[in-house]
């Protein structure tokens, strides 16, 4: 007999909302924290209408402090709750970063395990939608680098409510990266109630043979704009959308590239230090004898966030990706 | 404890002079004064709305209700002390020098419009919360060092005060006694989160109390209680004797900025009773009419003159040469790094052979 699940149609933020839902009724330990998510229903409106579900107790107004907020969610998660903590844009996590890096990544190591961080942390993050400055940093790799914490960015609805649903679920503390481009770039058809989509698994999202594009968040959308060009140029490029940045999917990046024997990596983040060259040690380790060029990285540079005004100059554009895959088809 | 922070005023709601003691420091030139800079920032505050609302700026932070505020703390500065705003503090930073093309410029996403006349210590202003307290704190202690006699002014709101940098920002401050006045205007909301859900202390002044420094809690709207109370906290500090903690209780009527909706968190009832009853520009203009020195044909021109000034502003604002992608690569470091530099090369002929 065939299963029936009811669909809805939702942006990236509603399926958010959906998957923050869904736990909240699931599971009596979960709560979420944050500035303004209460009556406010989060800048972005992910949280819209929880507090009036769920009352204060589960959705919880802050005050405005970072490392307080981090701090108290550690403090609920090792003694039996579920945090789930959003930080209103990613830019502005440095304040908890202490709380992060020394704490809520060790207390499984030092406690040998006696005491753990069951909590998820929710951030905007990103460029591309006009946002004043410092509220479009990608600044994941300083997370990707911390031993002890998940990091996890979806770039479709669909995965944004099932890896959210997968993360609150998973026993460490897992850095929920949202995509500020993509929360209303789009709607897709989403299932009521509960599914996962599991951590540490990529997507393909596109069939190719002649080189592989990796990227993840909102260059992810970006890659599949410059695959669907190249097409047309007689270029085929698989789409790998990383959707977990640690632990990175070894198997799905080999698979493709060993097939293609080109890779491009995207990321909007920083040249120097930036996840992709992560990614291009994994090439390297796992594929190095199928490549037939270079491993090719385009990147945001190695400057500040720019202010709105330079923003589309920061970004990589389907013409830098587009560059960058003829580049590796020549070589 | 508390008892000790009631709310100070010179001025009442009504215009009426509730205390004597500076009755002989206020002159009609500066009344007028005060009331001509009032107007000028109101008026460019809410034609930086409506050009948002037209798509000429990009998202603004508005902070009409906070004219008094800003513009009487920032008139007690003198030309070579140090000023520290927020993203929401334009009204003190035009007060102080800043050219209002300039923080239109900042508001359409222009890194030019961090840059300040030349001369004027005006600092960017700051997007994350309550981190240029501690720099204002050290900008002051250098003056101090360099024994000056300047001071330094920081602004921060009433969200700030839950951050772990106003408390380190204090607590410097008032270790090494630096010169410095940390001005918070409490307009009661920190975007949606009010005041008795930010903190269980009654008053922000007391939080003095617990780095041992003057904290004063003053009537934000009264505009001369504002002037004479940071003037006052700034000689403190230019003698030598540390830093001094001002609230300036205020209301903001509009949004948080152009990009949210105020009504979804409050009463909007209670924000236009107040435009009706405790407004900056209201009771300075009642205090004037008590004191007959309000003339209907001045008020008319001080308003023709600040829309001239700001229709200018806007002009120029718009009239500015288009962004420089230089300007993405050339600021980072004093020399660029070949990481930059290669970067910078590649995509600049990348553009050039794409003709943008
Ligand atoms: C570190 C940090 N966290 C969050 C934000 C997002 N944010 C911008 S303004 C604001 C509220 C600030 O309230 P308050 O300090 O009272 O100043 P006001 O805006 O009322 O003038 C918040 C939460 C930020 N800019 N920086």
């Amino acid at each position: 007999m065939e299963m029936r699940v009811k669909t809805n149609k939702l942006t990236m933020v509603q399926a958010v909302t959906d998957g923050l839902r869904t736990m909240l009724q699931k599971k009596e330990e979960v709560v979420l924290l944050g500035e303004d998510i209460g009556s406010n229903g989060g800048v972005f409106r992910a949280t819209e209408g929880l507090m009036e579900e769920f009352g204060e107790e589960r959705v919880m107004d802050t005050p405005l402090s970072e490392a307080g907020l981090m701090g108290t969610a550690i403090g609920m998660a090792i003694n039996g709750m579920i945090p789930v903590a959003e930080i209103q844009f990613l830019g502005f996590i440095y304040p908890a970063y202490e709380q992060i890096a020394t704490h809520a990544t060790r207390i499984r190591m030092r406690t040998m395990g006696k005491y753990t961080v069951p909590m998820v942390i929710r951030a905007p993050y990103g460029a591309g939608i006009r946002a004043p400055e410092i509220h479009s940093d990608s600044a994941e790799a300083l997370f990707t680098h911390m031993p002890g914490m998940k990091v996890v960015c979806p770039s479709t609805p669909y995965d944004a409510k099932g890896l959210l649903i997968a993360s609150i679920e998973d026993p460490d503390p897992v850095l929920f990266l949202e995509p500020l481009r993509l929360y209303r770039a789009g709607k897709e058809e989403v299932p009521e109630g509960e599914y996962r989509v599991e951590i540490g698994k990529a997507a393909r999202r596109r069939e190719g043979s002649d080189v592989t594009l990796i990227a993840w968040g909102a260059m992810a959308a970006q890659a599949s704009k410059a695959a669907e060009k190249l097409e047309q140029t007689g270029v085929s490029c698989e789409v790998i959308d990383l959707r977990t940045l640690y632990p990175l999917d070894k198997e799905t990046i080999a698979e493709s590239v060993q097939k293609t024997g080109r890779a491009v990596i995207v990321q909007e983040a920083h040249a120097t230090g930036g996840l992709a060259n992560d990614v291009m040690g994994v090439i390297n380790d796992t594929s190095f004898l199928y490549l037939r060029a270079p491993i090719t990285r385009v990147s945001g540079f190695d400057v500040p966030v720019p202010f709105f005004s330079l923003e589309e100059h920061y970004l990589p554009d389907t013409e830098r990706i587009i560059q960058a895959v003829e580049k590796v088809i020549h070589y | 404890m508390e008892n000790g922070f009631e709310m100070i005023q010179i001025m009442d709601e009504n215009g009426n002079l509730v205390n004597e003691e500076f009755k002989s420091y206020i002159s009609e030139s500066l009344t007028k004064e005060m009331y001509e800079k009032m107007i000028l920032v109101r008026t460019f505050d809410r034609k930086a709305i409506s050009l948002q609302r037209q798509g000429r700026l990009g998202t603004y932070a508005p902070f009409e209700g906070q004219e008094a505020a800003q513009v009487g703390s920032a008139s007690a500065l003198k030309e070579r002390d140090w000023l520290f705003p927020t993203y929401r503090d334009h009204a003190a930073a035009i007060t102080f020098g800043h050219s209002l093309p300039h923080v239109l410029l900042y508001w359409n996403g222009r890194m030019e419009g961090c840059t300040v006349p030349s001369g004027k210590r005006i600092f960017p202003p700051a997007v994350p919360i309550a981190t240029q307290l501690p720099h204002a704190a050290g900008a002051a202690l250098a003056e101090k060092r360099r024994g000056t006699g300047n001071a330094a002014i920081v602004y921060f709101g009433d969200g700030a005060t839950s951050e772990g940098d106003f408390h380190e920002g204090l607590n410097f401050a008032s270790v090494f006694k630096s010169p410095v006045v940390f001005f918070n205007q409490n307009n009661h909301f920190a975007i949606s989160v009010p005041i008795e859900k930010q903190m269980n202390s009654r008053t922000i002044a007391q939080k003095s109390v617990a780095y041992g420094i003057p904290g004063y809690r003053i009537d934000g709207n009264d505009i001369f209680a504002v002037y004479f109370y940071t003037k006052q906290a700034l000689e403190r500090a230019r003698q030598g004797e540390g830093p001094t903690l001002l609230e300036a209780v205020t209301w903001r009527y509009g949004a948080h900025t152009t990009a949210d909706d105020p009504k979804k968190y409050r009463n909007q009832e209670e924000s236009l009773s107040k435009k009706r009853t405790i407004d900056p520009l209201l009771r300075l203009e009642r205090y004037m009419k008590n004191e007959g020195i309000w003339e209907d044909d001045w008020a008319n021109l001080v308003q023709k003159e600040a829309e001239e000034q700001i229709e200018g502003a806007v002009a120029e604002m718009e009239a500015f040469p288009p962004p420089d992608v230089n300007d993405l690569f050339d600021h980072v470091f004093a020399e660029p790094t070949w990481t930059i530099r290669e970067q910078k090369e590649e995509y600049m002929n990348q553009i050039r052979g794409a003709g943008r």
